[in-house]
C-alpha cells in the first residue's frame, strides 16, 4: 500500500495509469454515474442558469418603468410593492403552518410511540391525505367548510355560532389545506426520529428520579431537536411552494397572493419570462435563507449521534 | 419505578402534581382518568380526522348527489355525474396520459438513478460531494423555482404542451429521489457477494443483472411506488408545461375548477376528484404491501417497548 502511494506520486511508476487512477477512486465504474450527471446538467443546471441569464435581460417595458438597466427585474421585484409584499404573504403563511405542524406532531408522536392496538391502522389513515392531493383537498374544503357545508351547519345547529364562519377563500382555507397535507408528513418524520432515540436513556432518567417534565426537557428534547429542525425545514419547503391551494381555497388576489402564484402569473398570463424567472429565483433565495437560519440554529444544538435515522 | 422514586420529584417540582390521582397508584397500574396531555393528543387527532373524513365524505356525497344545496344530504343519489364527467373531460385520454407519464418516469428514473446510486453507495471519488449536492438540490429547491426556467427552455425548444415535456419535467425531481432512496438499500448489500461474483469472472453488467438486481428488487419497487405517487400527484411542474392534450388528471381537475365563467359544475369536479383519490388509494394499498408507512419518509426500526 505504502509502496503504491509512493510510486503513484512520482511521475514514473511501474503501475499502469488506470491502476493509479483507480486508487484515487476514478475507474470505469464512474461511467455508471454519467447518465445521471448528464441528466442533472441538462434538465436542472442548464435551465437554471438559462433562467438566471434571463433575469438580466429585462423586457423594455420593465426597464422603462423601473430603470436599473440589466438589473431592472430585480429593481422591480424589490420596489414593486405588489410583488414584494408577496414575500411577506408567503412567509406569513408558510412559517406558522410549518411551526404548527411540527409542534402539534411532537406530543402526538410522543403519546403514540408505544405499541397499542390499531397503531398500524392509525398510521395508514395518517398516510391517507397523500392520496388526496392538493386539488382534491381544496375541493373537499370548499364543500365541507363552505358556508353551507357540514361544518358550519353542525356549528349552527348546535348553537355554537349563529352566523356561518368564513373558513374558505381566505387565509384560513389555505392554512387548513396546508395542515391537512403537511401534518401527516411531519408526524411520520418525527415519530421516526423519536423511535431512533434509545428508550433506555429515558428509563435511566426515570430511575434517577426525573419526572416526565424533566425527562422530556433534559433527555428527549435535546436528542430530538436536530430532527425537529429537519422536519421543520421539510414542512416549510412544502408550505412555501404552495400554489394550487392558494388559488383554489385562498384569496388569490389578496391575503394568499403567494410568490409561486406571482411567478406563475408573470409566466403564463403576462408572458414576461424574464420577470417570472426573477420571481422564481428570488423565491428559491428566500427559502434558502430560511433553511440556512434553521441549520445555523441547529448547529448550536446537540451534535452527537441521535440515531435519528434509525 | 417504585412509588418512592415517583413521588419524590413531584414534591420538588410543586403542588400541582400531588393532586394527580395517578401518583397514589401501586406500580404498574395506570390511572383510569386520562391526563390533560392525553386529552390534548386525542382531541388533536380527532379534530384532524373530522376534517379529513369531512373532506373525503363531502366530495364523495357531492359526486353522487343530484341537487344538494341547503340540506344535510342531497335529495337523490345518482352515478350520472361520473358518466358525464368521463365523456365531458375525455377521461379515457387523461387517464391514459397520466399512466403513460407515470410509468415512463418510473422506468427512466430507475434506469438512470439506480446505477448512479450504486456508484454513490460503493465508491468515493474526487468531487463526490458536488455530485451529491447536484442530486440533492432538485429536492430542496421549490418546484416553481426551477420549474419556470425549465418550462421556458421547453417552450423555446418547441416541446411546450407535449407529453414528452411533461415526462421530462417530472424526471427532474424523480431521478434524484430514486438515487437518494436507493443509496441506503445498496449500502445494506454486502460487497463481499459482488467481489465473489467478480472473482468468478462476472463483468459489471453481469454483476448488475445477476447479483444486484435480484437483491435490489424490493428497494426498486419501493422507490418506484413512491415515484408513482409523486408523479401522479405532481401538480406544479406538470401544470407549467402541459396543454389540453398532455394534461394529467390533477392538472385537468385544476383546470376544470378554475375554468373561466364560474368553472364547471361542482359535481363533475367532485366526480373527477373521487376518481383521482381512488387511483391514488389503489396505488397506496399496493404500496403498503411492500413498505411500512414510516419508511415513506425514513427507514426506521420498530420502537422498543419500555
Amino acid at each position: 500500500m505504502t509502496v503504491a502511494t509512493v510510486t503513484s506520486s512520482r511521475a514514473k511508476s511501474s503501475a499502469s495509469l488506470s491502476h493509479r487512477l483507480a486508487e484515487r477512486g476514478i475507474s470505469t465504474r464512474l461511467l455508471l454515474l454519467v447518465p445521471a450527471v448528464v441528466f442533472a446538467l441538462g434538465l436542472f443546471v442548464y435551465p437554471f442558469l438559462y433562467g438566471l441569464g434571463l433575469t438580466f435581460q429585462p423586457l423594455p417595458a420593465t426597464q422603462a418603468q423601473w430603470g436599473g438597466g440589466l438589473f431592472a427585474n430585480y429593481v422591480a421585484f424589490f420596489k414593486d410593492a405588489f410583488t414584494f409584499d408577496s414575500v411577506w404573504i408567503t412567509m406569513r403563511l408558510a412559517l406558522p403552518v410549518a411551526l404548527f405542524n411540527v409542534l402539534i406532531s411532537v406530543p402526538i408522536a410522543f403519546k403514540l410511540r408505544n405499541r397499542f392496538r390499531g397503531k398500524r391502522t392509525l398510521q395508514a389513515l395518517l398516510v391517507l391525505p397523500i392520496t388526496l392531493g392538493t386539488v382534491l383537498t381544496a375541493q373537499g374544503l370548499l364543500i365541507f367548510a363552505g358556508r353551507q357545508g357540514w361544518l358550519n351547519r353542525f356549528l349552527i345547529e348546535t348553537g355554537i355560532i349563529d352566523q356561518p364562519l368564513q373558513l374558505v377563500n381566505n387565509y384560513l382555507g389555505v392554512m387548513f389545506s396546508l395542515i391537512i397535507s403537511g401534518f401527516p408528513f411531519a408526524y411520520l418524520l418525527i415519530s421516526s426520529y423519536l423511535s431512533g432515540i434509545d428508550p433506555s436513556l429515558e428509563a435511566a432518567a426515570r430511575t434517577l428520579g426525573a419526572n416526565w417534565k424533566q425527562r422530556f426537557l433534559r433527555v428527549t428534547l435535546p436528542l430530538l431537536a436536530p430532527g425537529l429542525a429537519t422536519t421543520f425545514i421539510l414542512t416549510f419547503v412544502l408550505a412555501f411552494s404552495v400554489f394550487p391551494s392558494a388559488r383554489l381555497v385562498g384569496d388569490a388576489s389578496g391575503e394568499t397572493r403567494v410568490l409561486a402564484l406571482m411567478a406563475y402569473r408573470s409566466f403564463a398570463e403576462q408572458l414576461d419570462y424574464a420577470m417570472a424567472s426573477t420571481i422564481a429565483i428570488m423565491m428559491g433565495v428566500v427559502e434558502l435563507i430560511v433553511i440556512a437560519v434553521v441549520f445555523l440554529g441547529r448547529s448550536f444544538l446537540y451534535k452527537g449521534s441521535t440515531g435519528g435515522k434509525g | 419505578m417504585s412509588n418512592a422514586t415517583l413521588t419524590r420529584p413531584t414534591v420538588v417540582t410543586g403542588p400541582s402534581k400531588t393532586a394527580k390521582p395517578g401518583s397514589r397508584l401501586p406500580p404498574g397500574e395506570k390511572s383510569l382518568v386520562a391526563s390533560p396531555g392525553t386529552w390534548f393528543v386525542w382531541a388533536g387527532i380527532a379534530a384532524f380526522f373530522i376534517f379529513l373524513f369531512g373532506i373525503v365524505l363531502s366530495v364523495l356525497v357531492d359526486s353522487l348527489g343530484r341537487p344538494w344545496f341547503n340540506t344535510w344530504l342531497p335529495e337523490n343519489f345518482t352515478t350520472a355525474w361520473y358518466q358525464q364527467a368521463w365523456t365531458r373531460f375525455n377521461l379515457t385520454h387523461i387517464m391514459g396520459v397520466t399512466l403513460l407519464v407515470a410509468f415512463s418516469v418510473i422506468i427512466i428514473s430507475v434506469v438512470i438513478g439506480v446505477p448512479a446510486s450504486y456508484v454513490l453507495a460503493r465508491s468515493s471519488f474526487p468531487g463526490k460531494n458536488i455530485v451529491t449536492l447536484l442530486f440533492l438540490l432538485p429536492i430542496l429547491i421549490p418546484p416553481i423555482t426551477y420549474g419556470i426556467p425549465l418550462a421556458t427552455v421547453m417552450y423555446n425548444f418547441g416541446l411546450g404542451r407535449t407529453i414528452l415535456a411533461v415526462i421530462l419535467v417530472n424526471l427532474v425531481p424523480s431521478v434524484p429521489f430514486v438515487i437518494i432512496t436507493m443509496t441506503p438499500f445498496i449500502e445494506q448489500i454486502n460487497p463481499a457477494i459482488e467481489n465473489a461474483a467478480r472473482m468468478c469472472g462476472a463483468n459489471t453488467r453481469r454483476v448488475f443483472t445477476k447479483i444486484l438486481a435480484p437483491l435490489l428488487i424490493p428497494g426498486i419497487l419501493a422507490a418506484s411506488i413512491l415515484v408513482l405517487v409523486r408523479t401522479v400527484g405532481m401538480f406544479d411542474l406538470t401544470f407549467l408545461v402541459s396543454g389540453p392534450n398532455s394534461d394529467t388528471l390533477v392538472v385537468a381537475i385544476y383546470r376544470a375548477m378554475t375554468a373561466a365563467g364560474g368553472g364547471e359544475s361542482r359535481q363533475l369536479i367532485s366526480a373527477m376528484g373521487v376518481l383521482y383519490t381512488a387511483l391514488m388509494l389503489l396505488i397506496l394499498i399496493i404500496a403498503l404491501r411492500f413498505i411500512n408507512p414510516t419508511q415513506l419518509v425514513a427507514q426506521v426500526k420498530e420502537a422498543r417497548e419500555d
